[in-house]
């Protein structure tokens, strides 16, 4: 059997690191891919939950593992989305660094 | 200490290996992702061993198959050694205050995992997790959400189409 | 009493008709801008008071077929306001009553005011100064006429409000006839504050009425409902704060907030500083408005609520008294003037003391006769004075006419008959209806009655001196008009002598509507239906007892010595000795200049009153609490706090990069996320 804390910890580890990516590269594109990391430690940890409800003895549940499809949906729409983005950004700015594009202050 | 913990270990330190690779790897922007992809099959690896069979398999296609591949096409459109992509390297004072900051929450996160004191994953039911106790029930209890994202998928996609094909002043 | 209401659906037309007319001349005037020519105006708006007159006589005859005394006309024409059950039960309609008061009162109104409209088509086309004023005035004189029809027919207490404001708007609107100048425009704003003040009291004696009788379980306001449940509170008393545990009749107390009304609409003291200064309005609306109708609402006030003002000792007096004096100070005042119209307004204000001196002695009966006659002699002095200053080309200094008896032989006849009955010459109308007031005030039992009836007698011959004085400064002695105008001079034309003639008839004749026991007995008239006793079927009953024949001698002695000193006096100082007037007036110029100002009471309001408001208004008020706490601190302040925290605070994270932001929704999920394990 799997120790489900590790599990969350695991997911904790990679929101954690995924945080720091987007808070730091300049870079557009992996701004967006620390993202989708932050969403899968997201993902993991609701599987992981899910797992224990799984084998709960009054009545198994699949909630968890529904609410990750919904997140990849979300996580497929923002991807389409936020790279379109960066395309007409970069298109623009001739640029991907973020500090280049500092306007939302208008 | 079965096969299971054992793999589930291996795995995540390669789940750990791949974001810290993505993170670090700032003159390449095309090892980012696959450190990235090293993450995502390696997680799949991890639902597998949840039970979670659907959703390994969903981790493979819709992450680190169709999610990466457009990252790479991006990446892949503009030039990946321009100078531009990644000019500096981040002020040494935002990397200690998102480290300061990402550090506690880790230990925010870690404390509380710790002190709910989680249970240990039972005996699962016979054909639990199969895709068919999924697809019922995604098409019975949970038939508006699924609308609901259907929709959202389709808004997207004209967004996508929009901002992909005009020229912004 | 009899209470048997009888429906008659005509009285609505009454006040309703002037207002059509009103109503049609604001919105082709104001709205549409399209003035109709002078003879439809005239058309309109003296047949709609022609109309409004034959439906008051008509309700008025059948009003006298109804068998037995106290019985009414009503229309109810609708519900304004209502709701309760049971004996909780209130409603406030729009409905009309027509008893003998307001019979005779809706009488003289319609025939003075339709007279006064015929009038005014000759005063006004010779008289306007641009061409929108004529049916302007028209338009005013309607409403006015309205307003004062719904005040009469009223039968509850809110409607009569209504019309009581009603004629105050018009007053304001006619005084501020010719707005161009802004004497007149002030005059107006005047004559309305100093109404509002009055209307105070008013409105806190009706509310006060109605509280009590709510809480005495009879919440109403008509006039009847009123009546009927007096009896509840007609002992109540009231602690007042501040009089130190002393316990007032609230009756009193309710009758002195009426009087505050009634002497700010009648001109008494000391409300009465509007009048002289309304005398800048065109002679027509004075004549209607200061003289026949609106002035004597305070009294019909007193009337109407007789039986409440009998019940309050202390409030009669006071009403005695307010009317004693201001009599005897507005006829002091009247001799010393220059001005025609001022004589005549201050005569009215005196006219009217007598009138609130006879209802607070409990002769209601006598006020009502006195209100009827003053109409019609008054509204022939001012229409003859108009006429006069009209053809001598507005000019109103009685000591720039005179001589002019020859010129204007006609006017001259009509204003001798109008002197003659305001001096209380015998067997005129003023004769009788003032002997009435002052029998009856000898004989009240008020504090110092015996005091009144003297200061009654004084006024008497005051009048006559003033009365003999105008008519002798204008129609006789030297002439003091231009020489060019003096040439050209010729009588006014018909359409203004004959309301003249109208009036005059009914000055000479009036006063045999409402003869005594005494007179009846007399001259042989059988007085059983006389017009006091017709009031006093509704009116409570001041009815003299018979004094014996002597007394009454002497009564009328006294009053025909007063008239033939005054207008005696008058001859010897205006037409046979005139150089003594000027050593009189010499050697009392001090008298002269307090009496000709009107007892400085003007200055006086001005210093204690106007001035501190408006120091207090400017300073405090304006510069102190709109400028700098409102404006200053409230509003700008308020605006400048906000810019500078947003300036100095808020805009700081706002530095357009996307990874601050990112690091700000960090921190607040961090926050979250410690409160969820935390």
């Amino acid at each position: 059997m799997l120790p489900i804390d590790h599990v969350i910890g695991l997911s904790a580890v990679l929101f954690t690191i995924g945080t720091v990516g987007a808070l730091t590269r300049r870079n557009l594109i992996v701004m967006l891919m620390s993202i989708e990391l932050m969403l899968n430690a997201a993902n993991l940890a609701f599987v992981g939950f899910n797992r224990i409800w799984a084998a709960n003895p009054e009545g198994s549940a699949l909630d968890g593992q529904i609410f990750v499809l919904m997140v990849v949906t979300v996580a497929a729409a923002e991807i389409a989305i936020g790279l379109g983005m960066v395309i007409a950004l970069v298109r623009n700015r001739d640029s991907m660094n973020v500090e280049d594009h500092s306007v939302l202050k208008w | 200490m079965t096969i299971e913990v054992v793999l589930f270990y291996a795995l995540a330190a390669l789940a750990v290996f791949g974001a810290l690779a993505m993170l670090l790897f700032v003159r390449e922007v095309v090892a980012s992702a696959m450190g990235l992809a090293v993450t995502m099959v390696s997680l799949a690896g991890i639902y597998l061993l949840l039970e979670a069979h659907l959703i390994a398999a969903l981790q493979i296609i819709v992450y680190a198959g169709a999610i990466l591949v457009l990252f790479l096409f991006v990446i892949m459109l503009f030039d990946p050694n321009n100078d531009d992509f990644d000019r500096a390297d981040p002020p040494q004072i935002a990397i200690k205050v998102a480290g300061i900051a990402a550090a506690l929450m880790l230990g925010v996160a870690i404390a509380g995992v710790v002190s709910a004191g989680l249970p240990d994953a039972g005996e699962l039911p016979e054909g639990f997790g199969g895709f068919r106790d999924i697809g019922l029930q995604l098409f019975t209890a949970y038939v508006i959400p699924v609308e609901a994202a259907g929709l959202l998928l389709l808004a997207a996609m004209v967004g996508a189409v929009v901002l992909a094909k005009q020229r912004i002043d | 009493m009899v209470e048997d209401a009888v429906a008659e659906p005509l009285l609505r037309w009454i006040p309703l008709l002037p207002m059509l007319s009103a109503v049609l001349h604001a919105v082709l005037l104001g709205v549409l801008r399209r003035p109709l020519a002078p003879g439809a105006v005239v058309a309109i708006s003296c047949g709609t008071p022609l109309l409004s007159l034959l439906c008051t006589g008509v309700a008025f005859s059948s009003l006298i077929a109804l068998p037995g005394g106290g019985g009414f006309l009503l229309d109810p024409a609708y519900t304004w306001i209502g709701g309760g059950l049971g004996a909780a039960a209130f409603s406030a309609d729009l409905s009309f009553q027509l008893d003998a008061l307001s019979g005779v009162m809706a009488l003289v109104v319609s025939v003075a005011g339709f007279a006064i409209h015929v009038y005014s088509a000759g005063y006004m086309r010779a008289d306007a100064r641009d061409d929108r004023g004529f049916q302007r005035f028209f338009c005013y004189l309607n409403f006015l006429l309205s307003a004062m029809l719904v005040l009469v027919l009223a039968d509850n207490l809110l409607m009569m409000f209504l019309g009581w404001q009603g004629v105050a708007l018009c007053s304001y609107l006619l005084i501020g006839f010719w707005y161009g100048e802004a004497e007149n425009a002030y005059a107006g704003s005047k004559a309305f504050i100093a109404n509002c003040v009055g209307d105070l009291g008013l409105l806190v004696g009706i509310l006060l009425l109605f509280w009590s009788l709510s809480e005495a379980g009879a919440p109403t306001i008509s006039f009847r409902g009123i009546e009927a449940a007096f009896a509840d509170i007609a002992e109540r008393t009231l602690r007042l704060p501040g009089a130190g545990g002393h316990e007032v009749l609230l009756v009193d107390v309710i009758g002195l907030c009426f009087l505050l009304g009634a002497c700010g609409k009648s001109a008494q003291f000391p409300l009465h500083v509007w009048l002289p200064d309304a005398m800048v309005a065109p002679t027509p609306a004075s004549a209607l408005i200061h003289a026949a109708t609106m002035v004597t609402a305070g009294v019909y006030l007193v009337c109407r609520l007789s039986f409440l003002f009998a019940a309050a000792p202390a409030a009669s007096t006071v009403i005695a008294w307010v009317g004693g004096l201001t009599a005897l100070f507005a006829a002091m005042i009247a001799i010393s003037q220059r001005d025609i119209k001022q004589v005549l307004a201050y005569s009215t204000m005196s006219q009217l003391g007598f009138m609130f001196l006879a209802a607070g002695c409990g002769a209601y009966a006598a006020a009502m006769f006195h209100v009827v006659t003053h109409a019609f002699f008054m509204a022939l002095l001012f229409l003859a004075a108009g006429a006069v200053s009209l053809v001598l080309h507005h000019e109103q200094d009685l000591f720039r006419m005179g001589a002019l008896s020859k010129r204007l032989p006609k006017v001259r006849v009509m204003m001798l008959v109008g002197v003659f009955a305001i001096a209380g010459a015998p067997g005129l109308s003023g004769f009788f209806s003032r002997g009435e007031i002052l029998v009856a005030t000898f004989s009240s039992e008020l504090t110092g009655h015996r005091v009144l009836y003297w200061m009654g007698v004084l006024t008497s011959l005051l009048t006559s001196f003033y009365a003999y004085r105008m008519y002798f400064l204008v129609f006789e002695g030297e002439s003091h008009v231009e020489r060019e105008v003096r040439a050209r001079l010729q009588e006014p034309g018909n359409v203004l002598l004959g309301p003249l003639y109208a009036f005059a008839v009914l000055s000479v004749l009036g006063g045999y509507m409402g003869l005594s026991q005494f007179w009846g007995d007399m001259i042989g008239i059988d007085r059983s239906d006389s017009l006091g006793n017709f009031v006093r079927t509704v009116v409570v009953s001041g009815a003299r007892d018979g004094l014996s024949a002597g007394t009454e001698w002497r009564f009328v002695a006294t009053a025909v010595a007063a008239w033939a000193l005054g207008a005696a006096g008058a001859w010897w100082l205006y037409v046979r000795n005139p150089a003594v007037v000027e050593r009189v007036t010499g050697s009392l110029a001090t008298l002269g200049h307090v009496l000709s100002n009107g007892l400085f009471i003007d200055v006086l309001y001005e210093r204690v009153i106007v001035r501190p408001l408006v120091v207090l208004s400017d300073r405090v008020l304006y510069r102190g609490v709109e400028l700098r706490l409102i404006d200053g601190l409230a509003v700008n302040g308020t605006a400048r706090s906000i810019w500078l925290l947003a300036h100095r605070v808020l805009r700081l994270p706002h530095s357009g990069m996307t990874q601050g932001y990112l690091f700000l929704m960090l921190i607040g999920m961090l926050g979250i996320l410690l409160y969820l394990v935390g």
